[in-house]
């Protein structure tokens, strides 16, 4: 009896202990209002530098819904747990950061912290922007803080199951934020430094390009080995990168500046979004970006062998699907076909692109479906969208096809499900 | 021979599958209301409406229709020949100077006035966007779609700018 109260005394302070450890763990305490400050009292040189670097991690990609309210939230964004919707990150003091001083955007920014003591759900990145520096997050504050202020309340995140419940965010950080800067490698070279400190900091490229584990944290030990981000298919940039032609740091480069790569393809989707971004951002940043990724896929495929000669099975590819060969002849070969104007202006051909290169075809069809908006650097032809003039099971042959011609790798098994999560539209 | 359905009437022709759609229009049906303009989607002059959504017909290879419905420039007439809504209020506004982007841009609006009549500016100016006039008489056109959308009982909404 005595053993037995000892052992429930001693089970009750145990969960009274852990309780109270959880709760200091997942409380943090408000941090006070202050008045918006001045945007005079930037100086002008860190307010750009702020700026460089906000067009570097894309702020605007997901905290712009409409594109006259420049970073006044709003814009949703699909997860496996619910629809999450973007804060308003302008000065305004009402509805968005207006009121938040520099600890406490330094907090938001490192630890996932609202102003209030609310924790943020980590689909803001900052497991990515723990990493960057002092400097870095002191620029962003000052370019943020000089923005038009624009008072828009943002619809507010409910997600499904116990997810809603913020608190539980507290283990999450436990088991997946590595808090604080990278160490710098002094093997590698100051650009290959400062493009990794950037790569998995600011720019948080793993973010779309890392496969995630069932708690919604990027698994490092898959780190950028291709993952489904909104419905378009983030590939590889690591060894496994499924390139046909080399990326080298010049090339890669070229293509985050410009969105175009003349020896692999136009950057599609949400990349497409991020190269317009990066186009404005420093660029010597995006340099040291282009270094660093260029390491990481030193050892695929096409880094051993840089393949010039494109694949063009057309042949094989018409016998295998005549009535798709008919469409690409009708509607693509006046663009793509070997020798079409567009060609001759040194656009990549199909087969170097690396939407039909990989093991699933939803970059294709969102390709052929929705087209692509022009590159952001060269003057040239922008791909119009198809999904009225094809009905699916045409957009979905016409895939076949395009694998078939271009690759020699085997048929996608995943055509129809692609074609029908894309012409539903919703991302998820 | 290729069956396809324009302006509600079938036909029979004998062409390439793979022939763009633009060319059996005029050149088969001497359907001349949509214009060659680039011939690679870009500008929007050959713009016909394919079950009610506006599409590039020279990309449109003519195998691709199937039993699908197209409309064109002519389509919008009515069968005594009285012009449609939008001929008219483009003529009304003189919004055509060379012409050749008119029947592109007049079978574009037609879509969005058909599922809307009541349309904002700006959703009139997003819509029209892939159709290029290198004239320069957008505010023309735009005041004709304006006009067209209030002959057929609705408007377009301007939506009055928010507090910054």
């Amino acid at each position: 009896m005595v053993r037995g109260t000892r052992l429930a005394g001693g089970i009750a302070l145990a969960t009274a202990a852990s309780l109270l450890l959880a709760f200091a763990i997942a409380w943090h305490p408000e941090i006070e209002p202050t008045m918006p400050p001045s945007p005079s009292s930037f100086a002008r040189k860190l307010v750009i530098e702020g700026e460089q670097l906000a067009k570097l991690g894309n702020c605007a990609g997901c905290h712009t819904a409409e594109p006259g309210r420049p970073l006044a939230g709003g814009r949703s964004l699909a997860t496996p747990f619910g629809t999450i919707f973007a804060a308003n990150i302008t000065p305004d003091a009402e509805t968005g950061i207006g009121t938040w001083s520099r600890a406490a955007f330094d907090r938001a920014m490192r630890r996932g912290i609202a102003r209030n003591g609310k924790h943020l759900y980590p689909a803001f990145p900052y497991d990515h922007f723990t990493h960057a520096s002092d400097g870095d997050v002191e620029a962003l504050y000052a370019w943020l803080m000089t923005r038009p202020a624009i008072a828009s309340r943002a619809p507010e995140t409910r997600l499904d199951g116990v997810v809603a419940f913020r608190p539980l965010i507290a283990g999450w950080n436990l088991l997946f934020l590595g808090e604080g800067p990278l160490e710098p490698d002094p093997a590698r070279s100051s650009d290959w430094n400062r493009g990794r400190a950037l790569a998995e900091g600011l720019a948080h490229c793993g973010g779309c390009h890392t496969p995630r584990n069932r708690f919604g944290a990027e698994d490092r030990s898959r780190a950028y080995d291709g993952a489904m981000v909104e419905g378009w298919y983030a590939p590889p940039l690591n060894a496994r990168s499924p390139a046909v032609r080399r990326w080298t740091a010049d090339r890669l480069h070229l293509y985050l500046r410009t969105g175009l790569s003349p020896t692999h393809a136009a950057a599609a989707g949400p990349m497409g979004d991020v190269t317009r971004a990066l186009a404005q951002a420093r660029d010597e940043d995006v340099r040291a970006i282009a270094v660093y990724f260029a390491s990481l896929m030193s050892q695929a495929p096409a880094a051993r062998q840089d393949q010039h000669d494109a694949m063009d099975r057309q042949l094989v590819a018409q016998q295998a699907h005549p009535e798709a060969a008919v469409l690409f002849a009708g509607a693509c070969a006046v663009c793509h076909e070997p020798g079409a104007p567009m060609m001759q202006q040194g656009r990549p051909p199909l087969a170097w692109g690396t939407p039909l290169q990989v093991d699933n075809a939803h970059d294709t069809v969102r390709i052929i479906m929705e087209g692509l908006a022009s590159p952001a650097g060269p003057a040239g032809p922008a791909m119009p969208a198809f999904a009225d003039i094809l009905d699916d099971g045409q957009v979905g042959a016409l895939a076949a096809y395009l694998r078939a011609r271009f690759t020699d790798k085997p048929p996608w098994s995943d055509i129809g499900a692609a074609v029908a999560h894309a012409r539903r539209g919703d991302g998820k | 021979m290729i069956a396809l359905t324009v302006n509600g009437e079938t036909h029979q022709v004998d062409v390439d599958p793979d022939t763009p759609l633009l060319y059996v229009l005029r050149n088969e049906l001497a359907l001349n209301g949509a214009k060659f303009g680039c011939g690679l989607g870009q500008c929007g002059a050959c713009t016909v409406l394919l079950d009610g959504k506006p599409v590039y017909s020279c990309l449109v290879p003519v195998a691709a229709l199937r039993t699908r419905k197209v409309r064109t420039l002519e389509g919008l007439a009515s069968p005594d020949g009285t012009p449609g809504v939008l001929s008219i209020a483009f003529e009304a506004e003189q919004a055509a100077q060379c012409g050749y982007c008119i029947a592109g841009m007049i079978v574009r609006a037609q879509a969005l006035l058909e599922r809307n009549t009541r349309p904002t500016a700006d959703e009139v100016r997003a819509h029209l966007a892939p159709n290029l006039c290198r004239c320069g008489t957008h505010m023309r056109i735009l005041r004709a779609v304006h006009r067209a959308a209030e002959m057929m009982g609705g408007g377009v909404r301007a939506v009055a700018e928010r507090e910054p």
